[in-house]
């Protein structure tokens, strides 16, 4: 079967996820995946909005009421063993209480950890990640400042893979 | 989301796109997809299913690790298990969104043919 990128979303908003590519990003990229997957590292990353309730600043709700065309492009460190419950959530753009109530629907960080018991992967990496989707056009900041520090960061954790899901 | 992956993929770590808008993610070239046809906010499948949150990970992982080329994608064939219409409903903000209601707004204040 081939998955309808469509099939929940309204009508009126078709045309704007009707995309091409940005100038310069027509390119194919590829990194190849080094390592057997029992001996890799893998990192998560979610666009759910999510941060640490007891440590962290949520994403700027404030900031995107008052200009709808813009979205905080930072982004919040998730550590492994963050717990069911410690994560909050700041995405206008969604219903996040099924999120809430379990944290594995956006960031399956318990699943790779049976993955991981059950000799599958290497290891889950100490940090994983979160950003929040909606994002300004061009996502300037995401390229410029964001997008690096990840990769500084997972390079510092030695991470072999990223698994992305946008929310 | 497409752009995130497509920068640390350039700067030499492997990604996975786990999306339910497969289509876009291919329109703009993420390096390997995992499309799912679950409703939005819920990428690895319904609170509470650990069964399918493992499944549809396990799919992401071995994309991860086996695909030999960029534009790689696997669909994965799980149906959501709610109506559509329920499911239409269910997962957008019990308010708009600040974009959708200054579009709402717009449209309010200038109807088109028939909308007066």
């Amino acid at each position: 079967m081939q998955v309808d990128g469509y099939k929940f979303l309204p009508r009126s908003f078709r045309s704007r996820f009707e995309v091409s590519p940005a100038p310069g990003d027509g390119d194919e990229v590829f990194a190849p995946f080094g390592p057997r997957l029992a001996g890799a590292r893998v990192a998560l990353l979610s666009s759910a909005g999510l941060y640490l309730k007891a440590t962290q600043e949520p994403f700027d709700e404030a900031g995107e009421k008052a200009n709808p065309l813009w979205g905080d492009p930072g982004w919040r460190a998730v550590p492994r063993e963050t717990a069911q419950g410690e994560l909050g959530l700041m995405h206008l753009h969604i219903n996040g209480a099924d999120i809430l109530a379990d944290h594995e629907v956006a960031l399956p960080l318990r699943a790779l950890d049976a993955l991981v018991d059950a000799g599958v992967v290497g290891s889950s990496a100490p940090t994983h990640y979160s950003v929040m989707g909606y994002q300004e056009e061009g996502l300037r900041a995401w390229r410029d400042e964001t997008a690096p520090a990840i990769v500084e960061s997972l390079r510092d954790e030695r991470v072999d893979g990223l698994i992305l899901a946008p929310a | 989301m497409p752009v995130l992956a497509r920068e640390i993929e350039k700067a030499g770590i492997p990604t996975v796109l786990v999306t339910m808008m497969p289509n876009v993610a291919d329109a703009l070239l993420a390096p390997r997809v995992v499309g799912v046809e679950f409703s939005f906010g819920h990428a690895f499948g319904m609170a509470g299913d650990g069964a399918v949150q493992g499944q549809v990970l396990s799919v992401a992982l071995r994309v991860l690790a086996g695909a030999s080329r960029a534009g790689t994608r696997v669909d994965v064939d799980i149906e959501w298990p709610v109506p559509v219409k329920e499911a239409y409903r269910a997962w957008q903000p019990a308010e708009p969104s600040p974009i959708v209601a200054a579009m709402l707004g717009q449209r309010r204040a200038n109807p088109g043919p028939g909308e007066g």
